[in-house]
């Protein structure tokens, strides 16, 4: 069994953490009143800096810098949290939202009061109905306690939080999309530069980060920067939840020190594959990474070693596939997500996106040619790189990595006219 | 517009430093009372935040949770999303296509029933899950599934797509 001590999980499914009570007698807010009256917003902000945390929302951007953007002109700033979780394969989000709300507003308030803003946003996926429940619920109580709202614990400090709900569009977790929605329009991604810290929502400077980011910062806060920074890779540190679903005995959150193999994720946190089955590939980052296989397993899983194999740590979206999968099947369903979800800006994303789906589509129907083959190995250099945003480019690294490792089972979907893997989508007993 | 819209659409421009970030709000919450995005509720909105109705229904159109056409009372949004389709969604998308009647994107004849496949819902730890009326169902079989629909027929009629 796996052994790390869960940070940000920790207390989950034992106690109900978003009772405001349970939340405070097991330490809750005790960072925030250390912060408020012991800390100014630049010692905040320098052990940020120090812990070398990379957001965990899917780009990894070290998130004591992107802070540090924020030019010093005296105008409004915002905080924006990113809580539109929709990379497929990834889950962990919505279960912080809904288990543990107050260790986010906590994170939320001390990283607001490090940038300085006065003003936050929390944009919740619209599918997420009880999570905002929830969330408005945890809130109320933490403003009735004066954990935010005017001059918050007897500071100068106030801070409004105002919850946003999306309605519905895989594009609005792209933070400039996302700004673009909460101002009230059609959720399609800004040209960068300029780049949010400059001219964010409403024009104004802003940081949007992700939940599981600012919940980390209450506990780097609390254990210090070198704690959290000794933890796996140098460059790459400190914990993460991996969320791991598809083929294992027990798919569900794991927070896993960064760095460990992928074998120990899917062999000791995840119980391993099921009874009988051999491993095919897996998705390190959501369906916008490309697919590792058996000889990679391991692989550490961190957001350099990762790049290193051309694939990604991505939102932490782990997908195991395992010989009963058809990777045709798995290409044609993630194609179809990219198409559906293609906000229509850019030619390349909007129409190459369609082209593959729907190549792909005929090839799991059996009625693909080999001049589909043919364009589905050439056509990442015209999709991939072309676009606005990192939509776009997410399109083909899965199919390209499961068409080069399985040219064979591609090809025998066009010379049997079918699919050549009996039981494409065995239902797990 | 009704007072009592006038009124919470008021509340909703309240929140933020500008009116159109209301906007999104506000026809959430006209939804929820007659079922789906009205016109009159696109001309209300464009009232309250300043701008034309064409641009409310461009900017309606862009959100798959805002259903401009009557769509059910009970909305049946089905997974189809690589983690689900690892575990079986495809059968269970079959079976419910077939208790139901109705394909993709269809609403049944007596209004009642609407079924569509929607990708990760983020929750591909309990797969194959579906949402009815955003309320989650997880590990579902066609029995469980069963189970859900006698239930869904004895209940008192809730709004398909709650505001808040
Ligand atoms: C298509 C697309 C979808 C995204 N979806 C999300 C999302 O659901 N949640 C999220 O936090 N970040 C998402 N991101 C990343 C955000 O743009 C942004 O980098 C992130 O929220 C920053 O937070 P962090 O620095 O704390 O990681 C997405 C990016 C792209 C390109
Ligand atoms: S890459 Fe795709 S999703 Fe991103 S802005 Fe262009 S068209 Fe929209
Ligand atoms: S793939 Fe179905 S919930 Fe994620």
């Amino acid at each position: 069994m796996a052994t790390f001590e869960p940070v940000i999980m920790k207390g989950i499914g034992e106690s109900d953490l978003a009772d405001i009570d349970v939340y405070e007698r097991g330490g809750g807010f005790s960072v925030l009143r250390k912060v408020m009256s012991d800390m100014t917003p630049d010692a905040v902000a320098a052990v940020v800096t120090e812990s070398n945390l990379r957001g965990r929302g899917g780009a990894g951007f070290p998130t004591g810098r992107k802070w540090s953007f924020l030019p010093k002109d005296g105008r409004p700033r915002y905080l924006v949290c990113n809580c539109d979780e929709a990379e497929p394969g990834t889950f962990k989000d919505r279960m912080l939202l809904e288990k543990t709300p107050l260790q986010l507003i906590e994170g939320l308030v001390i990283s607001a009061y490090a940038m300085g803003a006065k003003q936050a946003y929390i944009y919740i996926r619209g599918e997420f109905l009880e999570g905002s429940r929830i969330f408005r619920r945890a809130l109320a109580a933490a403003q009735s306690r004066n954990y935010l709202g005017d001059r918050i614990l007897g500071s100068d400090f106030s801070l409004d939080l105002v919850v946003h709900r999306g309605a519905g569009a895989y594009i609005c977790g792209e933070e400039t999309a996302q700004l673009e929605s909460i101002e009230g329009r059609r959720g399609e991604p800004r040209l960068k530069p300029p780049f949010p810290a400059v001219a964010g929502l409403y024009g104004m400077p802003t940081v949007v980060n992700n939940v599981e980011t600012l919940c980390y910062v209450k506990h780097i806060i609390e254990r210090g920067a070198q704690w959290f920074a000794k933890i796996g890779p140098e460059k790459s540190p400190g914990p993460k939840i991996m969320s791991v679903s598809g083929h294992v005995r027990q798919p569900g959150n794991y927070e896993i020190p960064l760095g460990i193999p992928a074998r120990e994720l899917i062999d000791e946190y995840a119980g391993g594959l099921l009874p009988g089955r051999k491993l095919k590939a897996f998705q390190p980052g959501g369906a916008s990474s490309a697919a590792l296989f058996e000889e990679d397993l391991d692989v550490g899983i961190d957001f350099d070693s990762l790049a290193a194999k051309r694939t990604m740590l991505g939102s932490g979206g782990f997908v195991v596939m395992d010989d009963t999968a058809c990777m045709v099947n798995c290409a044609r369903t993630l194609t179809r997500f990219f198409e559906h979800e293609s906000c229509g800006q850019c030619t390349p994303c909007r129409e190459g996106g369609q082209w593959v789906a729907r190549m792909v589509a005929r090839l799991e129907a059996g009625e693909g040619s080999q001049e589909d083959l043919r364009v589905l190995n050439v056509i990442n250099n015209t999709i991939t790189g072309t676009n606005l945003c990192p939509l776009g480019d997410s399109i083909m690294p899965f199919l390209s990595s499961v068409l080069k490792r399985f040219p064979d089972e591609f090809a025998a979907h066009v010379a049997h006219g079918a699919c050549p893997i009996k039981d494409v989508t065995a239902v797990v007993a | 517009m009704t007072p009592e819209r006038l009124a919470r659409g008021h509340e909703l421009v309240a929140r933020y430093p500008r009116p159109q970030s209301a906007l999104v709000p506000f026809l959430q919450y006209c939804q929820e009372q007659d079922g789906y995005v009205t016109l009159q509720a696109m001309r209300d909105a464009a009232e309250l935040v300043g701008i034309t109705p064409g641009e409310v229904e461009s900017i309606a159109s862009f959100y798959t949770l805002l259903f401009k056409a009557p769509a059910g009372k009970h909305i049946v949004q089905v997974c189809r999303t690589l983690s689900c389709m690892l575990r079986g969604a495809e059968d269970l998308q079959a079976y419910i296509k077939r208790r139901l009647g109705i394909g993709h994107l269809e609403t049944s004849a007596d209004g009642q029933y609407y079924y569509e496949e929607v990708e990760c819902l983020a929750a591909c730890d309990r797969a194959p899950c579906l949402q009815h009326n955003l309320e989650y169902h997880y590990d579902v079989t066609p029995a469980s599934f069963d189970k859900l629909l006698d239930s869904w027929q004895a209940s008192a009629p809730a709004p398909a797509m709650p505001a808040e």
